[in-house]
């Protein structure tokens, strides 16, 4: 790794000084698990780290009228352990608990979950986000693409957005709040996450000056019910093939809205308004979940190698619909 | 002349029984240092420099920005301009620092230009592989095509297994250390006592005599570890420039680029055999690649289960993927994966039960066939095969498909060479002493065992020395050979050291030396306990002065060993038809390794190996770019591992008894992880009713196979 200077600010206004004007001017440090490999690699080479871990105000869950409000500091664990989480929101518990090992789940971040980098292989053997080989030209189509996007995918980005969490949030319309050197900003938890379509752009809308601070799950989102359901092939140290999370409400057993979010498919979590549409006022059976799964994937357009993906994420659809109205994962 | 045997097991108190290694504190406490965590005053940390290109020609090292970089002590050039790199990652430079940060950050200004050359990576196509295939090697028995033509049922299928990786939990590398002429190094190796040698070679050290080499413990070789490594010599070259000790181990992505790769292995086969199952034919077309400069002949298939007409033929591809090295049972995994898959497809065409073909056929198993038929039969109740066993496609409702499936596997194992220097002290103590190394398989416990069972003295009481090249010289431990070799070495030596404590001591209980044994700690008149002395007491005798004896293990036939292994695996698994997702529920093996000195490392030996299998059978593939000629997973990320949640049930049984004690000690170390592959292949055919050709048994391509996906 480049040598770096350290600064560890206490306040928010102190840290969101210390970061800079481009990428490579500073990077918020906040669990480490993500950047310090990053850093390792040369992959990013921050001339400062700001380690945001002593900034007050970003820990803790707390809920008020508005809703649940989750600090960006909140390891993994925390999220995992909370009770008002476990029992209103279901769904993102399990996304926290299938993230990897107990270690990444004490280090990890929500805000750090959320703002990592995708894990394409390209990337991380340092051919930049895009993927591109000496001539400009993506190395993801004709390449080793299996756990490629498949959908949102006609480029120049194939890779799928990492992050667990993102889908539930998203799913349960939760919002985000960035603080950056013009001031705070709120942005939906589903416009966070951008398709980047040249080199200078990155994966999210935050900006090189500016670090996310909270979480904020609005209070008409409980009394949803919620699941998560994670196509894995290893319990541990291991990525989702294909997940899903949805997020309904029923009304008489039939479903008045509903959310439905696909994750590790994409460049982005990706929301599957089309079923989304499918499954209003529908029960919940065997038959309209797997149906359901269909219409979210319909737009699917496989690489060369991932065309099991679809069929990972149907079937992700299926079961998390079917998890969420019995009331389980 | 001494007579040396083994104490028949009713009468062992160590032999054969479950006893914990002597080491597992010493590792578990730290108290021991493994190579990786040597540490010496002064010491310099190296980093290697790494060809980017998958084939390419070193046009000019520079080296002078890195030379002037903070703490930079030495550099030494590992591929000279001119020459040719033949895999990304192929070393180019090697730098020495103060820190590892220091070494990493040099190592990274070494300008190093190199002119592109066209590679290939792939190798699951000889036909697109043009000039780079090699060696059409051809074996032809009997009439295979008549045989095929009169058969009354014949299958077809093409199997495979990629490329590989070792992945020791150790990485490769050593930390060098001069002192004048005297280098010492301490070594991940499989090879204590060959290494001083290497650096003779290499024209690094003057004598082998002056180079020391210590492992004494080690992470893992599994047949990656046999050699001192161009990073060996580049260590000990730049120790020697800077005048300090230097570490170089190897980072978790050149230990998966660079230290090892097992040769991928896929075939056409076509099989025939009658109606009643008895095998009669088969051709196989196969091909795989082993690297750049891969060698070998035709495969040796049909495995274990030779069916007298066959025809082989075999391509082997050139690749620039990095060296093959020896896998745990070098070609066997490979070769059972392809054969037992190919007879388990004809048993399900002749619906028959894949455990009563081979029974059926057992005969050709050769001279192990009634092992194997035992075998079978213990697997067979472990697993309750006969109840659970159901044809092609499990009928049950819902995604879940659960099936069996068997495999059989050979290996040799015979000891290889070995010296054993076994001394008693005039105050009692005992001391065993080889130049040889224990990679984590139990091999210093059974010296112990032997040792301490040879004295009639419990295990504590004797010291045993090994992972030092100072000891008398011992084999590289690979291909099983370690435990045959050592434990005859040591037999030999204990028992000669005893025959001279006993001479000694002969005169004072008034008998022969032959008429005594040492036991419980006494030396006694054979079944006699009143005409006894202490063994402090006897050994007390020597008066001033030790006594050595030593062993050999004998050249060609040597009565305390012998080799040839067969064992049985079956799989249960049970599949998501819905996402690909395999489970192995449960894994039966059944062993027999001749005489069993120690039964918890030798069942811990399984263990492991069917971990490893299990993991190779699902997860293991070396994944190469063919437009960056690069190894895409070469960290732990994308290079799956099990881990310890991810399979069921192991079960291990050895076979032991009349039969088997009498053959002598023989290795264990390659034969179980040969089967799981196969065994896992066919339980998942049997679930889901078709056949995954390739392994690993990934998601994409059960659902392949299944028709669910695009790719097969
Ligand atoms: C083998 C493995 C498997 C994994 N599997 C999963 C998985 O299945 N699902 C999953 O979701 N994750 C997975 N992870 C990733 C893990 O969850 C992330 O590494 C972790 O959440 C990152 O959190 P952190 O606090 O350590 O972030 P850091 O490493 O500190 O930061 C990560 C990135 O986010 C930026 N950042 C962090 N906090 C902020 C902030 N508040 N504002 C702005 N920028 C910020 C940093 O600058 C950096 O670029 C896996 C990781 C590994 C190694």
């Amino acid at each position: 790794m480049e040598a770096f200077e350290y600064a560890h600010p206490t306040t928010q206004h102190e840290a969101i000084g210390l970061l800079g004007s481009k990428w490579n001017d500073a990077a918020v440090l906040a669990g480490g698990t993500d950047l310090i490999s990053l850093m390792k690699e040369y992959l990013v080479t921050p001339k400062r780290v700001v380690n945001i871990k002593n900034v007050e105000g970003l820990n803790g869950i707390h809920s008020n009228a508005e809703g649940v409000t989750i600090g960006a500091l909140v390891t993994m664990d925390e999220l995992l352990e909370n009770a008002t989480i476990r029992s209103e929101f279901p769904a993102l518990t399990q996304a926290a608990g299938g993230i990897t090992s107990p270690q990444i789940r004490a280090m990890g971040t929500v805000g750090g979950d959320l703002c990592q980098r995708p894990r394409c292989w390209y990337f991380r053997n340092g051919y930049g986000l895009l993927a591109k080989d000496e001539n400009g030209k993506s190395l993801v189509p004709d390449g080793e693409n299996r756990y490629h996007a498949i959908l949102g995918n006609s480029g120049p980005a194939y890779f799928v957005n990492p992050s667990s969490l993102a889908p539930v949030l998203i799913a349960l319309g939760a919002k985000l709040q960035l603080a950056g050197t013009k001031g705070q900003r709120e942005v939906r938890a589903s416009e966070f996450s951008v398709i980047p379509k040249s080199d200078e752009e990155r994966e999210n809308v935050l900006k090189p000056d500016e670090m996310l601070t909270h979480i904020v799950i609005p209070a008409s989102s409980h009394g949803l019910r919620s699941a998560t359901y994670e196509v894995r092939q290893k319990t541990a140290l291991d990525w989702p093939l294909a997940a899903a999370a949805v997020a309904v409400k029923l009304e008489g057993g039939k479903v008045r809205e509903g959310r439905i979010v696909l994750g590790h498919v994409a460049p982005i979590p990706w929301q599957a308004r089309e079923a989304e549409k499918e499954l209003e006022g529908k029960s919940i059976t065997e038959s309209a979940a797997a149906s359901v799964g269909e219409a979210a994937l319909r737009g699917a357009k496989p690489l060369s190698q991932n065309g099991y993906k679809v069929q990972l994420a149907k079937v992700a659809v299926k079961r998390a619909l079917l998890a969420a109205a019995k009331g389980e994962a | 002349m001494a007579d040396y045997h083994w104490p028949p097991t009713d009468k062992c108190s160590l032999i054969g029984r479950r006893i914990s290694r002597l080491d597992g504190p010493w590792k578990s406490s730290g108290r021991i240092k493994y190579s990786y965590d040597v540490n010496r005053p002064n010491m310099l940390h190296g980093k290697m420099v790494f060809s980017p290109y998958a084939h390419a020609k070193v046009v000019s090292i520079d080296t002078s920005a890195a030379e002037k970089m903070p703490g930079v002590k030495a550099v030494e050039i590992m591929t000279e301009p001119g020459k040719e790199v033949f895999w990304a990652g192929q070393e180019v430079v090697a730098v020495a620092a103060e820190t590892e940060e220091q070494a990493r950050d040099a190592a990274r200004r070494i300008q190093v230009r190199y002119e592109k050359l066209p590679h290939l990576v792939s190798d699951v196509d000889p036909r697109k592989a043009g000039e780079h295939t090699k060696q059409l090697a051809e074996q032809t028995d009997g009439n295979p095509d008549q045989a095929l033509q009169q058969a009354e049922v014949t299958s077809e299928g093409e199997y495979g297994v990629p490329v590989i990786t070792h992945c020791c939990l150790e990485a490769h590398g050593q930390v060098a250390e001069w002192d004048g002429d005297n280098l010492t190094i301490y070594a991940s190796t499989q090879n204590v006592s060959g290494i001083p040698g290497e650096m003779v070679r290499a024209k690094i050290a003057d004598s082998a005599d002056k180079v020391r080499v210590l492992t004494p413990v080690m992470g893992g070789g599994f047949g990656s570890k046999f050699s001192a490594d161009t990073w060996g010599l580049a260590c000990a070259r730049l120790a020697k420039k800077a005048g300090r000790p230097v570490k170089m181990m190897l980072e978790r992505d050149q230990e998966l680029m660079a230290a090892g790769a097992r040769p991928s292995m896929y075939a056409k086969v076509k099989v025939g055999a009658k109606k009643d199952g008895t095998l009669v034919g088969w051709t196989s077309e196969s091909w795989g690649t082993g690297g750049p400069d891969a060698q070998g002949g035709a495969p040796s298939i049909p495995y274990v289960v030779r069916i007298p007409d066959r025809r082989v033929r075999h391509t082997t591809v050139l690749t620039n993927i990095g060296p093959a090295r020896a896998w745990r049972a070098p070609n066997h995994p490979q070769m059972c994966l392809i054969t037992m898959s190919a007879l388990d497809d004809l048993a399900a065409k002749l619906d028959m039960d894949p455990v009563e073909m081979l029974q059926k056929n057992i005969q050709m198993t050769g001279q192990l066939a009634k092992t194997y038929s035992a075998e079978l039969e213990k697997a067979a109740a472990l697993m309750d095969w006969k109840k659970r066993w159901h044809p092609r496609g499990d009928k049950t409702p819902g995604p879940i498909k659960k099936g069996l499936g068997v495999s059989i596997h050979t290996w040799g194992g015979a000891g290889h060479p070995s010296n054993c220097n076994c001394t008693i002290q005039p105050d009692g103590s005992v001391s065993a002493s080889l130049g040889s190394q224990d990679l984590g398989t139990g091999t210093r416990t059974v010296i112990g065992i032997i040792t301490a069972e040879t004295m009639g003295l419990p295990l504590e009481a004797v010291t045993v020395n090994i992972g030092d090249s100072k000891y008398p010289p011992d084999g590289a431990s690979g291909g099983s050979t370690t435990v045959g070799g050592v434990s005859s070495s040591t037999r030999r030596a204990a028992t000669a050291a005893l025959n001279q404590l006993l001479d000694k001591v002969a005169p004072s209980l008034n008998a022969k030396p032959d008429e005594l044994e040492a036991i419980d700690g006494q030396i006694r008149v054979k079944g006699n306990p009143s005409r006894a002395i202490s063994w402090k007491q006897a050994c007390a005798k020597l008066g001033t002065t030790p006594i050595t004896g030593v062993g050999q293990r004998q050249r060609g036939n040597d009565d305390l060993l012998s080799s040839g292994v067969g064992g049985a695996q079956m799989a249960e698994v049970s599949v998501d038809t819905e996402t690909g997702l395999v489970h192995v529920d449960k894994l039966v093996a059944v062993q027999d390794c001749g005489l069993i000195i120690d039964l918890k490392t030798a069942e811990s030996q399984v263990y492991g190996a069917c971990i490893m299998g299990i993991t190779y059978s699902l997860f293991e593939d070396k994944i190469m770019d063919e437009q960056t000629g690069r190894c895409l997973n070469a960290d732990l990320e994308f290079y799956k591992l099990a881990g310890i949640g991810d399979f069921g049930d192991i079960v291990v049984h050895m076979m032991t008894g009349p039969g088997y004690d009498e053959r002598g000690v023989i290795g264990l170390g390659e034969p179980p992880v040969i089967s799981p592959g196969a065994a896992i292949s066919n339980a998942v055919a049997n679930a889901i009713g078709v056949r995954v050709p390739t392994l690993p048994l990934t998601p994409d391509k059960v659902l392949g196979a299944l028709g669910k996906g695009a790719v097969a």
